[in-house]
């Protein structure tokens, strides 16, 4: 028990985040129309592409002399940067679309 | 003060994402909302690189990290750019799968610092969690999500075995109990047992997306979605990054979400499409057993003069048009017909295609204008007083069975009412089953008739042949 309370007062501020967002994110898509399913999905999917980030520091901090870290690394830069980059212009191709036929 | 700086990118970068969903669920500021998001990211991209530290170091290797963006963002690109619009599903879901594997690469890679740095019986338990759950979820969507891909293409079939759903249950709880051993019983066997788990996790992705049908696969490409935001969460849990954490629970909250309306869009339970009653076994089902009715074919001189005399007639899109990539000639077909004074519009059923959202798509890309769309319900209102109804490769999303056979595994789902019109001319490139794997008892009805031929090149016909009358 008291682990756990000690876990919760340490990290209080990450268990805030969590809760508040979980709430943002429901919310904030609330009323979607149907039409818009997809390139929200696809914009969704561009921005938990934000994993990169991660990747970025691992990259950075590997010792030049661990192969490990720097390969698998470099894989995840890669990967992480196809997933944010292909993810935001497929949305706008998407939306694209969209534009058009509202003139 | 640099790391202030950084603080401010990554605050930014929060709200961004925040703001970007938001305008992204409004078809009006829609692309401006994916614009600001793609904006925050550069900005939480570029202060990881220059300004974040740890222990007063700096990040080294620019070399690779730059080389490994630069390769990303060509092929992520070109390929986003060139993928036709048909294929945009199995896109997302590639670079879905690739964000799952990013995740499932950092927790490697961090697992490999921690046991090297502590010894085995000292290994922090909070930060193994983490880093589990991250590979768990990472790699879970890895591997489904290329599944999905495959199934979307056409590459990956259909594929359960009896008792397959109690096979994942069983894999999943040997994930989990692997999970719990090496967090709470900690050995010099931890690298062994974390990698057992690293394959399991993946074995799991691909058996959790097996046996769920290929119109199911937006609904799963959405959780796998959701799932790779929980994945990126860990992520911001392990490095105590802001940015990271709250784009990955937003995008997991939303996400979740999303893939919950998806399904009532269908009529239909998650717990019912990841059970998977489109999946192989239900070919088998009462209604395949059914008698096949006859059908009465047209012929396209017909089609034309019964088209161009009408008062109205409706166009009901499928994914028989996408594949046809005819978009471009139906438009063509009906600014014809508008010509001769037959008012033509487009009934759009909300799960036609693909992906919700996929005529639309396909539509705008022809210039069809907005107003010419009209949604199930209103659709369903005009269809009585219809003279005919034009079906272009849709099938599912107008079967009567969802109606009146409750033993079909589409039963419930809401359908565009045409059998209400006066005739009903149907497009197919065979009388094969839709994607649900069922049979269509409109095909057999009176009022109906079939015309077949690949979407594209019977719509030039027809326009040929009207033009002729």
């Amino acid at each position: 028990m008291e682990n756990i309370l000690s876990w919760i007062t340490a990290n209080q501020q990450i268990i805030y985040i969590v809760i508040l967002m979980i709430f943002v994110g429901i919310e904030v898509i609330g009323r979607v129309p149907s039409v818009l399913h997809t390139p929200l999905m696809s914009g969704a999917n561009a921005i938990h592409g934000v994993v990169i980030i991660g990747a970025i520091i691992v990259m950075g901090k590997a010792e030049s002399d661990n192969y490990l870290a720097l390969v698998l690394g470099f894989i995840a830069v890669i990967v992480g940067t196809l997933n944010v980059v292909g993810g935001f212009v497929v949305t706008d191709r998407m939306l694209e679309m969209f534009k058009k036929k509202k003139k | 003060m640099e790391l202030n700086v950084l603080t401010l990118c990554y605050l930014i970068g929060s709200v961004t994402f925040i703001l970007g969903l938001k305008m992204l669920s409004n078809p009006a500021t829609a692309r401006k909302g994916n614009l600001i998001a793609a904006a925050g990211m550069i900005i939480a991209i570029l202060g990881t690189i220059f300004l974040y530290e740890e222990g007063g170091q700096k990040l080294g290797n620019y070399a690779w990290i730059f080389g490994g963006i630069a390769i990303g963002t060509v092929i992520g690109f070109l390929s986003a750019k060139k993928v036709k619009m048909t294929a945009m599903p199995e896109m997302v879901s590639m670079f879905n799968g690739m964000g799952g594997a990013c995740a499932m690469l950092i927790s490697i890679v961090e697992f490999n610092h921690l046991v090297h740095g502590y010894p085995a019986s000292e290994l922090p338990v909070g930060t193994v969690l983490i880093i589990l759950l991250g590979l768990i979820i990472g790699s879970v969507s890895f591997a489904g999500s290329m599944i999905a891909w495959g199934k979307l293409n056409g590459k990956v079939k259909d594929f359960s075995f009896t008792g397959q759903h109690i096979f994942n249950i069983i894999l999943l709880l040997v994930i989990v109990g692997l999970a719990v051993y090496l967090i709470g019983w900690p050995s010099d066997n931890a690298t062994i047992i974390f990698y057992a788990i690293l394959a399991l996790s993946l074995l799991y992705g691909v058996f959790f997306v097996f046996p769920i049908g290929g119109a199911d696969m937006p609904v799963v490409i959405s959780l796998l979605n959701s799932f790779t935001g929980v994945a990126a969460a860990c992520g911001g849990f392990l490095y105590d990054n802001k940015v990271m954490l709250t784009g990955g629970i937003l995008v997991g909250a939303a996400g979740t979400l999303l893939t919950i309306l998806m399904c009532k869009a269908m009529n239909r339970s998650l717990a019912n499409v990841l059970i998977g009653s489109f999946g192989g076994g239900s070919k088998t089902g009462p209604a395949g057993d059914k008698e096949q009715g006859s059908y009465k074919e047209i012929s396209l001189s017909d089609t034309a003069v019964v088209m161009s005399y009408a008062s109205k007639v409706y166009i009901v899109p499928g994914y028989g048009l996408a594949v046809a990539q005819a978009q471009h000639a139906c438009h063509e077909l009906e600014k014809l017909l508008e010509a001769k004074g037959v008012d033509v519009k487009y009934a759009i059923h909300p799960v036609a295609g693909r992906m919700p959202g996929h005529m639309n798509v396909l539509l705008a890309e022809a210039d069809v204008p907005y107003e010419k769309l009209l949604e199930m319900e209103q659709a369903n209102d005009e269809f009585p007083s219809t003279d005919v109804v034009l079906i272009l490769g849709a099938n599912d999303v107008v079967n009567p069975a969802a109606k009146t056979d409750p033993s079909s595994p589409i039963y419930g789902m809401p359908i565009l009412d045409v059998e209400l019109a006066k005739n009903v001319i149907v497009n197919k490139r065979s009388m094969k089953p839709g994607y649900a794997g069922i049979e269509n008892d409109l095909f057999f009805q009176p009022k109906t008739s079939m015309l077949f031929g690949d979407a594209k090149k019977v719509l030039q016909d027809l326009i040929a042949e009207i033009k002729n009358l």
